[in-house]
């Protein structure tokens, strides 16, 4: 199972890359192997600004439909277009081209209760 | 580990689909392969070569004797006089209030020889069922926890399989079967039936030749492209053609004729609540199960409601996917009958927004 060691991490199995104030957020290897195939990545919180925790999308395999956690308050600035038309990036590249969203980070504080790799591998058992 | 793991049982394949690394999910008290590589590959490959598919779970009742027949006939729905020794037919066991207990398919091996192939999740409960009504004692035998089923679907599936056996398979037409050696094991019932609407076969045979043919037919289909095939697959080829999936779109509540299965309801014989079902018939049914493809973007979820242009309840959906061989959202679901008719508008209620489909034609997915 890959998790990259510069990422943070949510028990929610969503992952982050803080880069200045902006978080990149996406689902983590474990999440898109436990869904299979991703057919329909729905997010329509694009200039809200959501509370860590709460709903910012619902992800669609061909048997579940799963919500998206946001980990880090913060408005959603972007969302990866390329979804759209290719939902299967997130099984096929979850760290890189299956990306999710943007998001400005709202209070820097919270980066810190996010899971580091290490820790995110033992919650799943990795 | 839950104590609910722990009962579970396996097939004779478990084992087999561990080592190919399938994920293995808890389905009707079995531990049962969902999927190997991913759905949307294992049903390709089923539509356009071949995949095997262990359905084993599956529940198989052998019932003999000269009263055989006339127990079939009060208790399931279709009229199984019509069967002559190697012909199989779908039907339903009715419950006495206008529901469905179980579909099922009925086997006439022999003039006083059938096998009922019920499912996994009703075996206890059909065996009882069947049990009250079988007031002349006909001999009755439970077959299931010895007896495997492979199913081998797809359109390369019938050269594959004639590389393993004497028994020319061109020759037995759909809802037809033989029983002939295979890959070297006898007695095994070879029959051109499937839930997957791509052609092939199913094979029901003896445990202890589970691993034989299991390795036979993956070794056979090797130049065809063969691959295992999970559960997940078989819900979204079924779902395509539109094939009924017992729990999901008929149960104890939804009648026969609601659910579209007028045609293996049989009026030409008296069965449990025909006399009702013949009168909801005369009088008409009040909802319908239709088949509609989403016009927005969304996909249908079992258990979601289906609302007219104005937001009022007109429905539920009983089944959903995305469809992998024709890439739209597509599901089935009960309607007030005024909205089953091909092309109605209706509305799919997803987290709490209206998404907009149509009313189709089944099946979904056409050769």
């Amino acid at each position: 199972m890959n998790i990259p060691a510069e990422l943070k991490y949510t028990k929610d199995h969503e992952w982050v890359r803080v880069e200045g104030d902006v978080a990149t957020i996406g689902i983590t290897d474990f999440a898109q192997s436990e869904l299979g195939d991703i057919v329909y990545v729905e997010i329509e919180t694009v200039g809200d600004t959501v509370e860590k925790e709460a709903v910012f999308g619902t992800v669609e395999a061909v048997k579940t439909v799963s919500d998206l956690f946001m980990p880090l308050t913060g408005e959603v600035l972007e969302l990866n277009s390329k979804l759209e038309g290719e939902p299967e990036l997130v099984n096929s590249d979850p760290y890189g081209d299956g990306w999710m969203v943007k998001v400005k980070i709202a209070d820097a504080s919270q980066v810190a209760d996010l899971l580091d790799a290490a820790a995110y591998g033992s919650l799943i058992g990795a | 580990m839950s104590t609910v793991d722990t009962a579970l049982q396996l097939t004779a394949l478990t084992e087999v689909h561990k080592a190919l690394g399938a994920k293995m999910v808890p389905f009707a008290g079995y531990l049962m392969p969902v999927q190997y590589e991913g759905i949307n590959i294992e049903h390709e490959t089923v539509r356009n070569a071949i995949g095997v598919f262990d359905v084993s779970h599956m529940g198989e009742f052998i019932l003999k004797g000269e009263g055989a027949l006339d127990l079939i006939q009060r208790v399931t729905s279709n009229d199984a006089s019509k069967l002559t020794p190697g012909k199989a037919q779908y039907s339903c066991l009715p419950n006495n209030d206008g529901g469905i207990v179980d579909d099922l398919l009925v086997y006439k091996i022999d003039e006083n020889s059938w096998m009922l192939v019920v499912n996994a999740s009703n075996i206890e409960k059909d065996w009882n069922w069947i049990m009250k009504h079988n007031t002349a004692n006909v001999e009755m035998h439970n077959i299931s926890d010895k007896t495997s089923l492979l199913a081998v679907q797809g359109p390369k599936a019938i050269d594959a399989l004639q590389k393993l056996t004497d028994v020319t398979l061109a020759d037995i037409p759909y809802y037809s079967f033989t029983k002939g050696t295979f890959a070297g094991c006898a007695n095994v019932v070879i029959s051109n039936t499937g839930y997957t609407g791509a052609g092939g076969f199913e094979l029901y045979f003896e445990n202890q030749y589970a691993q034989k043919i299991w390795d036979d037919v993956m070794a056979a289909g090797k130049e065809f492209g063969v691959k295992p095939a999970g559960l997940g697959c078989r819900d979204t080829l079924r779902l395509e053609m539109a094939f009924c999936l017992y729990g999901n779109d008929i149960d104890d509540t939804t009648s026969p004729l609601e659910a579209g299965l007028g045609w293996i309801t049989k009026f030409t014989k008296e069965f449990t609540n025909s006399a009702a079902l013949k009168a909801q018939k005369e009088a008409g049914v009040t909802k319908k199960l239709v088949g509609f493809e989403m016009v927005d973007k969304g996909i249908p979820r079992h258990g979601y409601e289906l609302v007219d242009a104005a937001g009022n309840v007109i429905g539920v959906v009983t089944s959903g996917t995305q469809s992998p061989s024709l890439q739209k959202a597509i599901g089935m679901g009960y309607v007030q009958t005024a909205f089953a008719t091909e092309g109605s508008e209706i509305f799919v209620s997803i987290r709490d927004k209206k998404i907009k489909a149509s009313v189709v034609k089944t099946p979904f997915y056409k050769k």
